[in-house]
């Protein structure tokens, strides 16, 4: 199995079509979409995670370069520095998948990575730096 | 049954002191009753550690030679101004300044990303801090300027004061307007989508002891993770606000202002703090012990997160208007759930207090008292009172009309 994370980004004339849903029954991939922003008439973009085995990632690929999306590999993820924490909690409201998360018995925070989509809300969030920005 | 400090400390002396933090006496008072408690406990800690702006430390850098005279020159700690008003090499640097050249809210909203807690977190780190001065000669101080490393083992004193800290209760901040705000409570989404808290709660030193029976002048307590005092209450006490029955105040009420050694703290319990669109701070560790001098001191201190509320403003409009309007009350449990209701509206909240380091701080200040390291003091003098008739003024502008006389 792959996993890849990527930014897609979709030229105004193929907006209007349903890639993703062909990315999915056509190319057998499992498509998690982090975050998308498509307007009329202007390039779209989206950041997800495309799962399934190294060869079908790879034509999935290849089928979106071919239609004319340009795709990047996600360069940047966000990092949590415990370090640097507190555990004040102030990261908790912006952060809207969870990724960062408050035990409430403990009232420690932490991070799951796995659920970051990189919004990158929660920078300008923690005055403590303990949320940064690194190549992925 | 009441004890003295006296006997608490012999007590202490002897390795006999029986302490709880304020979190594990609620329990024990809920399973012996107060009676029973009372006699059993001698000391209760407590802790918090949050952004504190009124911070700041004082140094003596020693005198270079030839000999310069600061006081009255321009002073910086790695580009950020100290105060040098004072005898040739005393300065002060606060917890908010920013160096002259920060870029501030020129860009909204700004990132603030060095200033002076940043310097006073890199000195305690350890750090060489490069210190700057251009002043005036003197026959007795020739030198003009400086420019040199320094590190917090080169100074003479380096000292935390703290004109007001440790507020007891404090505001919950929403946002009514339409545009995102940026306040030292955080950043505050529009139309109330979040609701930032800044309180230890049932942690809290003066909520555990609302009506200040305990503490006063000369206090020693937990700061930055050495041992400091209690110098006096801290600017804008305000002990004469409305309480519950309890006796807990409902708005922020007591302060106080505290001092201590830097060259005995550490970079956890001192944190330099960056609030977009506002500015730098301080974030400071303090803990307070309450001597269970008598049934009625302990039973201050068994109160709970459910027996605490704090009122909730609105930060885009009443706030900054000095309206005192107050939206809702909460109480702190509801706030530490992640969720409270406002008018029927579901607000996620988060705090700017560190719940887990204010435990950790009660646990140390509690460890240090068992060991004996920590010894309770007897107040020199006590802070002003709920009915001393002590308030908190506004500013009442009286604007200047030029100089009587001129044209």
């Amino acid at each position: 199995m792959s996993k890849k994370k990527v930014v897609l980004n979709f030229p105004p004339h193929l907006i209007d079509q349903p890639i993703t849903y062909r990315l999915i029954a056509e190319q057998g991939l499992k498509v998690n979409i982090l975050r998308a922003r498509i307007t009329p008439k202007e390039w779209g973009n989206m950041v997800a995670e495309l799962n399934g085995d190294k060869a079908r990632v790879e034509a999935g690929l290849r089928f979106l370069a071919d239609l004319g999306v340009e795709v990047e590999l996600l360069a940047e993820e966000v990092r949590w520095r415990e370090d640097r924490c507190i555990h004040c909690t102030a990261c908790l409201a912006p952060c809207p998948t969870r990724a960062l998360y408050v035990n409430r018995a403990t009232m420690k925070v932490g991070f799951d990575e796995e659920k970051c989509i990189a919004c990158e809300l929660c920078l300008r969030v923690c005055p403590y730096g303990a949320v940064e920005v690194a190549a992925g | 049954m009441s004890k003295t400090i006296q006997e608490i400390n012999d007590k202490i002396k002897q390795g006999r002191a029986v302490v709880c933090t304020a979190e594990e006496i609620i329990q024990v008072v809920k399973e012996k009753g107060l009676k029973q408690a009372a006699a059993m406990v001698d000391v209760v800690t407590t802790g918090t550690f949050a952004p504190m702006c009124s911070s700041g430390a004082y140094f003596n850098v020693g005198h270079a030679t030839p000999r310069i005279k600061l006081g009255g020159g321009k002073v910086t700690l790695n580009e950020v101004p100290a105060y040098a008003g004072f005898a040739a090499v005393d300065i002060l640097m606060g917890a908010t300044a920013i160096p002259d050249d920060d870029p501030r809210n020129k860009v909204f909203p700004g990132k603030f990303a060095y200033g002076g807690g940043h310097v006073i977190e890199d000195l305690v780190a350890g750090k060489d801090v490069r210190l700057t001065a251009a002043t005036y000669g003197t026959d007795c101080y020739p030198r003009k300027t400086l420019d040199t490393w320094i590190r917090l083992a080169d100074m003479n004193e380096a000292v935390l004061f703290n004109m007001r800290n440790a507020y007891q209760n404090y505001n919950v901040a929403v946002n009514l307007s339409d545009r995102v705000i940026y306040t030292y409570m955080g950043v505050l989404q529009p139309r109330m989508r979040n609701a930032n808290y800044c309180t230890a709660g049932q942690l809290s030193p003066l909520l555990n002891d609302p009506y200040y029976r305990s503490i006063g002048v000369g206090t020693r307590i937990f700061l930055g993770g050495g041992q400091g005092f209690v110098v006096s209450h801290g600017t804008q006490h305000n002990p004469g606000v409305r309480r519950s029955e309890l006796g807990l105040p409902q708005v922020p009420a007591g302060t106080l202002a505290v001092t201590g050694n830097l060259k005995t703290m550490s970079l956890k319990w001192l944190r330099g703090a960056s609030f977009t669109g506002y500015g730098v701070t301080l974030a400071v560790g303090l803990g307070l012990p309450i001597p269970i001098l008598n049934e009625e001191i302990l039973a201050f201190t068994a109160v709970t997160d459910a027996d605490i509320t704090a009122p909730v403003v609105d930060y885009s409009e009443a706030y900054p208007n000095v309206k005192p309007e107050i939206l809702a009350e909460v109480t702190v449990a509801q706030l530490k759930t992640g969720e409270i209701a406002i008018n029927g509206k579901r607000v996620i909240t988060a705090g700017l207090s560190s719940y887990t380091r204010g435990r950790e701080i009660a646990l140390i200040l509690k460890a240090w008292i068992e060991a004996g390291t920590f010894l309770l003091t007897e107040p020199v003098a006590p802070m002003p009172a709920s009915d001393s008739g002590y308030r908190f003024k506004p500013l009442t502008e009286r604007p200047w009309e030029g100089l009587p006389g001129a044209v």
